[in-house]
């Protein structure tokens, strides 16, 4: 196994994290420079449940972020998302007249870990001046096209998959239960620690009545009792099908304090990986890892605060093991402390010690590919979340996990 | 494994075809086929890779080729998957897949099936040893069993 890089921040004791943060200002960043400004959502839907196209819910997803930041669509100059989201910049900008395109970004790779890179890559524009008002969003209308959790069967395979596909291995949820088992066993965590991660996200849903499972609760004998997907995934340890679309608008920092809302800072964003976690074959040298050993360390340098300063965190679920192993490499404790730490009482809204996935997330509110993870760490910041943590300033999204390319994203009031 | 399946899994697996993919996977097919087990080498830093690649990620060679290595190694992590991602797995499930480490090629790892009781909890670290599984279609697969 690799030596993981630690997270260390002596040189921050006695310090608040403002004071800490602006000593920090001599690295390179993106720091107060831009801000969320407009968020927007449609209807959340069981899959197959929207009676609308895919395309229309990326445009009223759009529509009303512009509105909730108080701009007209046409003076979105800049689009962005990630995971081959099917409406393309182009396309969106055409069909919603935008007066100018500034930016058309997408953030590589098939997966979540893309949100909050995604998030990172508008205030990097924004910062760069390449765009004014960035739009970054994604729909999903998983009736309308394929299922994510059901690969097809293909006759023959050529490639990496011929080194998987044939043994019955390739869902992401068997790529992801491979890796969750080697954590597990590296650091003797126990189901409860999953488990935790799912009740936590069904326990804020029941407060959000914009979630799917709203009205929905979760008991540990449902847990329990729910059939394997894959050892050790129960059922509701994976992510939702679904449909909808989310959207937030960002711009810079000197705009954002003239606009409607309480402005969400962006602190912070890393993206990428660690030395060859893309490795094919599941070769990756730090493996029973989520993927942010690197990544981890440099968010919180280049925002200049610690993992105690952080209030709120939500932390892409595609399955409970992942988000236990993100916690767990972004410092909030450490692997040994696994199964003390991850426990409903720390997890959940109003008494946790960290509060996670607190509008529901990808389990319990929908899955948007954690678009809306990034809505509510915003709305935290607001102080308007269904679950609102008191006096929240700094609020965390982490993308991902355990997929060769992920991303991070705080944000601050 | 009941004794008339030949293989760990029913038929109607996607199957790999080595001769439609890039000339770089071949050695590992056509060991697999003689009962051997290869794993991509890099002639210039001798650097285990796997799986294969065009380049060698540590000294940026394009002259790679395979090594027979002993067909051992020891299980680096499991799962037992009950939910059918395919339909010809229905019947199947629950089956088991191996990530297996070979430490005497550079700790490079490989993904199985695991032959024996499908309700035992496979030991992490545990030796294993390959199985070669041929097909009448033209492919061998390498499962893997514990040593006894
Ligand atoms: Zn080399």
């Amino acid at each position: 196994m690799l030596q993981r890089p630690g997270l260390s921040f002596e040189h921050m004791a006695g310090y608040t994290w403002r004071e800490a943060s602006a000593m920090a200002a001599d690295v390179l960043t993106v720091k107060d420079k831009a801000a969320i400004v407009g968020l927007g959502e449609t209807k959340y839907y069981k899959r197959g449940g929207a009676p609308v196209s895919e395309f229309r819910l990326a445009c009223e997803a759009i529509m009303k972020a512009a509105q909730d930041a108080g701009i007209p669509v046409s003076q979105i100059d800049g689009l962005a998302s990630y995971a081959d989201d099917r409406n393309e910049p182009i396309r969106m900008a055409s069909a919603l007249g935008l007066s100018e395109l500034h930016l058309s970004n997408i953030f590589w790779s098939g997966g979540g870990g893309g949100v909050a890179g995604a998030v990172g890559n508008a205030a990097a524009a924004v910062a760069a001046g390449y765009a004014r008002y960035v739009c970054v969003y994604r729909a999903l209308a998983q009736g309308q096209f394929y299922r994510f959790g059901a690969a097809p069967a293909p006759k023959s395979v050529t490639g990496n998959a011929m080194y998987t596909l044939p043994f019955g291995m390739g869902t992401a949820a068997q790529m992801i239960a491979l890796r969750t088992r080697r954590f597990m066993h590296e650091h003797n965590v126990r189901q409860d620690a999953l488990a935790a991660v799912a009740m936590a996200s069904y326990h804020h849903a029941q407060f959000n009545p914009r979630a799917v499972m709203y009205g929905r609760p979760l008991t540990r004998e449902q847990y329990d009792n729910s059939r394997w997907i894959v050892e050790p995934f129960h059922l509701y340890d994976c992510c939702m099908e679904n449909d909808g679309a989310a959207a937030v608008i960002v711009t810079s920092a000197e705009r954002a304090r003239d606009m409607p809302h309480k402005p969400a800072y962006i602190m912070a964003s890393a993206q990428g990986s660690g030395f060859r976690q893309g490795a094919s074959v599941h070769n990756a040298p730090d493996y029973g890892t989520a993927n942010f050993g690197t990544l981890a360390p440099r968010l919180y340098e280049m925002a200049g605060i610690k993992p105690a300063d952080v209030d709120v965190v939500q932390s892409y679920e595609n399955f409970t093991g992942a988000v236990v192993m993100s916690l767990v490499e972004h410092g909030f404790c450490a692997p040994e402390e696994t199964n003390d730490f991850c426990c409903f009482e720390n997890l959940t809204w109003p008494g946790g010690k960290l509060p996670i996935n607190t509008s529901g997330g990808n389990l319990a509110e929908c899955y948007v590919h954690g678009m809306e993870l990034v809505v509510e760490a915003a709305r935290q910041v607001r102080g308007t979340s269904t679950c609102q943590v008191r006096d929240c300033e700094i609020s965390m999204v982490i993308a991902g996990p355990a997929v060769p390319l992920v991303s991070d994203l705080l944000l601050h009031a | 494994m009941a004794s008339e399946n030949r293989y760990c899994l029913p038929a109607g697996m996607p199957m790999p075809d080595p001769a439609r993919s890039a000339s770089f996977h071949h050695g590992f097919w056509e060991a697999a086929r003689r009962h051997e087990l290869a794993v991509q080498r890099c002639r210039s830093c001798a650097t285990f890779q796997f799986g294969p690649e065009e380049i060698c990620y540590k000294c940026h060679g394009f002259d790679l080729g395979w090594e027979q290595v002993a067909p051992r190694g020891k299980i680096y992590s499991w799962e037992r998957i009950w939910h059918p991602s395919f339909p010809a797995l229905k019947e199947a499930c629950p089956y088991l897949v191996v990530l297996v480490e070979l430490p005497h090629a550079g700790g490079v790892r490989m993904i199985g099936n695991l032959i024996g009781d499908q309700r035992r909890d496979p030991p992490i670290d545990g030796a294993v040893e390959a199985v070669f599984e041929d097909h009448d279609e033209g492919f061998t697969l390498v499962q893997w069993r514990l040593e006894k």
